[in-house]
């Protein structure tokens, strides 16, 4: 082992090789060797360290100074400054400070409020190391378990530490186990369910490509407590990165004989197979997803018999998340009295989510559960850019519902989500401003399903196309009151009807949004208006004669040629040509046009 | 994998090869490596270091650069910072002092006063 004084680590996660980091690792190879120091200093490509908004970025140790938004050329930089002479270039930190004991990433606003357990080791690790995970007590809950533990042992620390599904509806997995456990079987199964569909939502993916060994050791343990010797992931083929890496885990863990036969010299055997899935989101319902792994066309099948009884080739099987699964090695090592310890009273542990839309940090955050939604958006997501209002934020995707302003200081919980309408679902968090239509982002969500949509049972093939189609009427101001009625009425028999999680919660964006902004709904069937200005067929633009010069540069601008008037008088917008493409808004230097 | 033994031998080689990624606590040595530091033979003294502490499997101290701090005349100047922020310089260090430093300050806290800037200086 060569010792190195400095370990450089750049993400190599997807949020960071799209913004341009496969580049830059070639660079610090090619510079480190033009200064003289490639056996002083390692370079490591590692997982997502969640500041997905500021990527590309690199962390030097032993400072732990972390660099955003690294291009090509800041890294000549950053090797002569930082690796040769010790001087820490703070243009690139992620807030320039004087203080150089401030350089520590782990201190800043984004990081101080969350904790990282199911992505302790993203950004921390190389993922295509399995000695680096093992240096992080990787493994050794397996060890524990297999040398140590009982199945029911294992089961009653997983019901006592009270931790529930992270997919979506939040079954407590300690139950799931215990069913698969006691049904009597010659095989059982163990599923992981990495097909993450949620527009916006990424966090099974940065833990798949930053920590893949986590879920293969999770798997494994979840195998011997339920007395299964096989396990299947099934992962999207759109997560290429992904898929390498859990391939790289999985061939590293058997060449250890951390799977295959006689797992710690004990009589457990383990093994592991990917499934890549078509990006289908219906397979992200569990027994659409088991359909798909069986080989054929990924349709849910009514429930019970549940997984536990038949799933998986009719055998017992469960089906957890990888956010799920990158929990259990955690819990076993350090018991389920730790685990309760964090998050809330009916929500143990803690939730990580993409944050997305209307926000400064887009990123990965992992908090305790019962954390404040304000927190999330205001202390670790920076706010709202361009000083805009905070108006709703979308949590559970296609399946959730959004919360207000009004409740930001809701408390982040299964529980107290569902009584106000929203869920938790598996992790986005797609925050929305003033200039955000909630007509439109209801029909957003809606596309999405009707899209989606396996077409097997009716009230989801022919119901979520209804619903789409009355949204379609309302946002281009053809609406009437009776269709808030009516959508009303489809949504309660979608929702009693439908044969899986993906009809039944279908409606859930449009309830929650005429539960808590009717009023947006009633300006679009009513007045004809989007109080938001974003559907386009009730807008008009309108040039305000006593703010406009009279200088023309809109006129030039219109693509319809629709803008007429006299230089030096106000000038007038044509409304019956206007394609309502916001040129002359955005061209006038004298804020004279409106859109209403 | 046929032990817990096992698994425990790899951990313990993996945790000393990342060492740094935790080390934010612990003692600094920072050698000066600037054009003076350099010239007066700064880069023996700290393969030096490097080399002793992999030797000894040292995981609480880490090796880093700096620039001139303007006492050019005393180089090669080595830092030596622990925890709690306390500083000793050493002066005019060569690969033999290095040596000297980890086994006696960085292993055993007992500062080599000899080389420090006071002892020469006076």
């Amino acid at each position: 082992m060569q010792y190195y004084r400095s370990h450089v680590l750049v993400c190599a996660g997807t949020g960071c090789t799209s913004s341009g980091s496969a580049v830059l690792f070639d660079e610090f190879e090619q510079r480190l060797k033009d200064a003289g120091i490639e056996n002083e200093v390692k370079i490591v490509k590692t997982g997502c360290f969640g500041l997905c908004a500021e990527g590309p970025i690199v962390v030097v140790y032993p400072e732990g100074a972390m660099y955003c938004r690294v291009t090509k050329e800041d890294v000549q930089e950053i090797v002569l400054e930082h690796l040769v002479k010790g001087r820490i270039v703070n243009r690139l930190l992620e807030k320039p400070t004087e203080v150089v004991e401030k350089t520590d990433a782990q201190e800043s606003d984004f990081f101080k409020k969350q904790m990282r357990v199911a992505l302790r080791n993203c950004g921390r690790i190389n993922p295509e190391n399995i000695d680096e995970y093992i240096a992080y007590d990787g493994y050794a809950a397996l060890g524990k378990v297999v040398t140590e533990m009982t199945p029911e042992d294992v089961i009653n620390v997983m019901l006592d530490s009270g931790i529930r599904g992270r997919g979506g509806a939040g079954f407590p997995t300690g139950r799931k186990w215990d069913f698969a456990r006691k049904s009597v079987s010659d095989k059982k199964y163990v599923c992981c369910n990495a097909d993450e569909g949620d527009p916006g939502a990424f966090m099974d993916r940065s833990i798949l490509e930053g920590d893949p060994h986590v879920v293969l050791e999770a798997m494994a343990i979840a195998g011997y407590a339920i007395g299964s010797d096989q396990g299947y992931i099934y992962v999207r083929a759109e997560y290429p990165i992904a898929v390498e890496r859990l391939q790289i885990a999985i061939n590293q863990a058997k060449e250890y004989g951390l799977l295959g036969k006689n797992i710690f010299g004990t009589d457990f055997s383990f093994d592991i197979e990917l499934r890549l899935g078509a990006g289908a989101f219906v397979c992200g319902e569990e027994t659409a997803l088991m359909t798909s792994i069986e080989g054929h066309r990924g349709e849910p099948r009514p429930r019970p018999p549940f997984p536990a009884v038949k799933g998986l080739f009719q055998k017992p099987t469960i089906l957890n998340n990888v956010e799920t699964y990158a929990n259990v090695p955690q819990i076993l090592l350090n018991g389920a009295d730790w685990f309760k310890g964090i998050g809330s009273e009916r929500s143990r542990g803690t939730k990580v989510f993409a944050v997305g839309g209307k926000i400064k940090n887009t990123g990965l955050v992992e908090i305790p559960m019962g954390t404040p939604l304000r927190d999330i958006i205001y202390d670790i997501g920076g706010g709202i850019p361009n000083g805009k209002k905070f108006k709703a934020a979308q949590t559970g995707g296609p399946s959730g519902g959004c919360i207000p302003a009004s409740l930001i200081d809701t408390p982040i919980e299964y529980d107290t989500l569902i009584e106000i309408g929203s869920m938790m679902g598996s992790g986005g968090l797609i925050v929305m401003d003033e200039d955000t239509c909630m007509v439109d982002i209801a029909k957003f969500f809606l596309a999405f399903t009707v899209e989606e949509s396996c077409g097997k049972c009716p009230p989801c093939r022919i119901g979520t196309k209804r619903m789409y189609d009355i949204l379609d009427k309302i946002t281009k101001g053809k609406g009437e009151l009776k269709d808030i009625d009516d959508l009303y009425e489809l949504a309660e028999a979608i929702k009693t009807s439908a044969l899986c999680g993906l009809g039944q919660t279908a409606p859930n964006p449009v309830l929650s949004t005429l539960r808590y902004f009717k009023d947006e709904y009633i300006a679009h069937v009513v007045d004809k208006k989007c109080p938001a200005g974003v559907c386009k067929d009730l807008l008009q633009y309108k040039i305000v004669a006593e703010k406009c010069k009279g200088c023309s540069l809109c006129a030039r601008k219109c693509p319809a040629n629709c803008i007429h008037g006299e230089v030096k008088s106000p000038f007038v917008i044509d409304n019956s040509k206007c394609l309502k493409c916001g040129a002359c808004m955005e061209s006038c230097k004298f804020g004279a046009i409106i859109k209403e | 994998m046929k032990s817990l033994a096992e698994l425990k031998a790899i951990k313990e080689k993996a945790q000393n090869d990342l060492a740094m990624r935790n080390a934010h606590n612990g003692t600094r040595i920072v050698v000066g490596m600037a054009t003076c530091g350099i010239a007066a033979g700064a880069r023996p003294v700290m393969n030096a270091f490097m080399d002793e502490i992999q030797k000894r499997n040292i995981t609480h101290a880490t090796v880093a650069m700096t620039g001139c701090i303007g006492m050019c005349r005393l180089e090669p100047i080595v830092e030596v910072i622990d925890k709690e922020g306390n500083k000793v310089t050493y002066v005019k260090m060569d690969a033999d002092k290095a040596v000297r430093v980890v086994t006696e300050h960085i292993v055993n806290g007992n500062i080599v006063t000899e080389y420090t800037i006071g002892a020469v200086q006076e």
